[in-house]
């Protein structure tokens, strides 16, 4: 009973979190409240029995990623945004989109509830588990997702290194 | 009994918080050929209650221009972050009081480790809002640098500590010094720092002085450049809350440094039963206590980095070995399984 009182609690603060994202006008507002949302999002997973999914969320999102966004905030001290009055599409497609999209889900959740469902905590979440599938049944996908996150780095780091590399014929040392 | 736990331990680290100043005032003073504390009570042991007292009685001033929601959470995050990862920290084994079989720990969960990196993870915030939320430059220039350093460090910080793992072969804070029992050809303890690890206690100690920011990694509050980093604007109970943050963050590394690296609550066991019951305890605040000396021995001693240098260390040169410790115990572990 108090496990799904929390649930529903930490499911609250995370869609409050997640609307306050989009209301509040200062981006540094808006930081926080994701965070609000990944670490409220790091709770559910505890709850469910995920404690080291529930762990990495809130390392990796809540301690590493969103710091650099905080971190670029400040950097470029932006201040508060202008409010416009919304563009007339999202007002048309956007809204109505949203609400048919989370009835759809519901629906599909709602019909098929009972026949796959397993207890909480029933489903492999101790990090040896994990570590297990990511290892043995998911090396290729991990190793290939790795090589990827590489690749992307090694990207950022050119562009970013952009300006120190001579152009051809420019006549720079050799 | 959680509660009852969640109390004692609270008010010991909170005294361990307020006397690790005095110590630290008390070694660097005579380091330097000074006294430090001396008039509040004898040795000046009452010095922390006056600090405290005035503390609590200063005016709590509040700079116009700031930011007002964040400035006054932002201590508030900080001495959070730093007071909770007590909890998942144990400090000796059972002990058995009234018939009750009671472990030395408030909480005891088998991802402990990773629960204290996801919580020091997150106090690195207290420090940027706060470097943020005062509007004032050498704030905001002590907030990004203690951002852009807590993140850099703490890669190498992890990646130390996954050799420990391996050779654990688990994140149970409790399991891992249990793993550390025992001794190698009759006298030498089977610690992990003597136990193939020495290299990474090494990135692990520089590493936890960055994310302490202490010197030499002081550069998010260095004085001579940025008056006080972070906290310039902060005054009374405000900038009290950062202290205490900082000093439990030391203490949080020291009992980790202890667990994982030095043992924990192993050493020599002797005597009648009560003092077998409080030998592991005493061992483990020993350690600590070496641990924390030794944080104001380097204080009293190393200069501050330059910001380069300080990015370059932890960049090029922790990182590196951290990743080469890491790949040499795994494949140890794994010949030698």
């Amino acid at each position: 009973m108090l496990h799904l009182i929390l649930f529903s609690v930490f499911g609250a603060i995370c869609v409050a979190g997640a609307i306050n994202l989009l209301v509040q006008s200062h981006p540094i507002n808006s930081a926080l409240s994701l965070i609000a949302v990944m670490a409220s999002l790091a709770v559910e997973y505890l709850l469910l029995g995920a404690e080291f999914v529930a762990a990495v969320q809130v390392i990796i999102y809540a301690g590493a990623i969103m710091v650099l966004f905080v971190f670029v905030i400040m950097l470029l001290n932006a201040g508060e945004e202008e409010k416009t009055g919304g563009s007339r599409v999202a007002l048309l497609f956007g809204i109505p989109g949203m609400l048919i999209g989370s009835v759809l889900i519901a629906w599909v959740l709602l019909e098929h509830s009972g026949t796959g469902s397993v207890p909480a905590g029933a489903l492999p979440g101790s990090p040896k588990t994990i570590g297990w599938l990511l290892f043995h049944d998911f090396l290729l996908p991990f190793e290939v997702t790795s090589v990827l996150i590489l690749i992307a780095i090694m990207g950022s780091v050119v562009l970013a290194s952009r300006e120190e590399i001579p152009a051809p014929g420019a006549g720079g040392p050799r | 009994m959680s509660v009852i736990k969640t109390v004692i331990g609270l008010f010991i680290l909170l005294t361990a918080v307020a006397y690790s100043v005095w110590l630290e005032r008390k070694v660097v003073g005579h380091m330097q050929n000074r006294w430090g504390p001396s008039r509040v009570g004898p040795f000046g042991l009452l010095q922390p209650l006056a600090d405290g007292a005035k503390f609590l009685f200063k005016e709590d001033l509040i700079p116009p221009h700031v930011y007002k929601p964040l400035y006054i959470a932002a201590p508030m995050l900080s001495v959070i972050f730093a007071l909770t990862s007590i909890a998942v920290i144990p400090v000796g084994n059972w002990v058995d009081i009234a018939g009750m079989h009671i472990p030395l720990q408030i909480t005891d969960v088998n991802i402990g480790l990773l629960i204290i990196l996801g919580i020091t993870s997150m106090g690195v915030y207290g420090v940027a809002l706060a470097g943020w939320s005062s509007n004032s430059k050498y704030s905001l220039l002590g907030g990004l640098r203690a951002s852009a350093q807590m993140v850099s460090y703490e890669i190498s910080l992890g990646l130390s500590l996954i050799g420990v793992l391996i050779t654990a072969g688990s994140f149970s804070l409790r399991e891992i010094v249990d793993a550390q029992g025992g001794v190698f050809w009759g006298f030498i303890p089977r610690w992990n720092i003597f136990h193939g690890q020495e290299i990474a206690f090494f990135i692990y100690l520089c590493s936890a002085y960055a994310e302490t920011n202490r010197i030499p990694f002081d550069l998010p509050e260095a004085e001579t450049e940025l008056v006080a980093g972070y906290h310039t604007e902060y005054s009374a109970m405000k900038f009290a809350m950062f202290f205490m943050a900082e000093y439990a963050n030391m203490i949080t590394v020291g009992c980790l440094a202890t667990l994982l690296f030095l043992g924990g609550w192993h050493g020599p066991i002797f005597g009648p039963p009560i003092l077998q019951a409080i030998l592991p305890v005493f061992w483990f605040v020993a350690k600590v206590f070496c641990f924390m000396i030794l944080y104001i021995w380097v204080r009293g001693t190393l200069p501050r980095f330059r910001y380069d240098q300080l990015m370059a260390f932890g960049w090029k040169f922790l990182f590196p070995l951290a990743v080469a410790n890491l790949v040499i115990t795994a494949l140890v572990v794994a010949l030698t399984a």
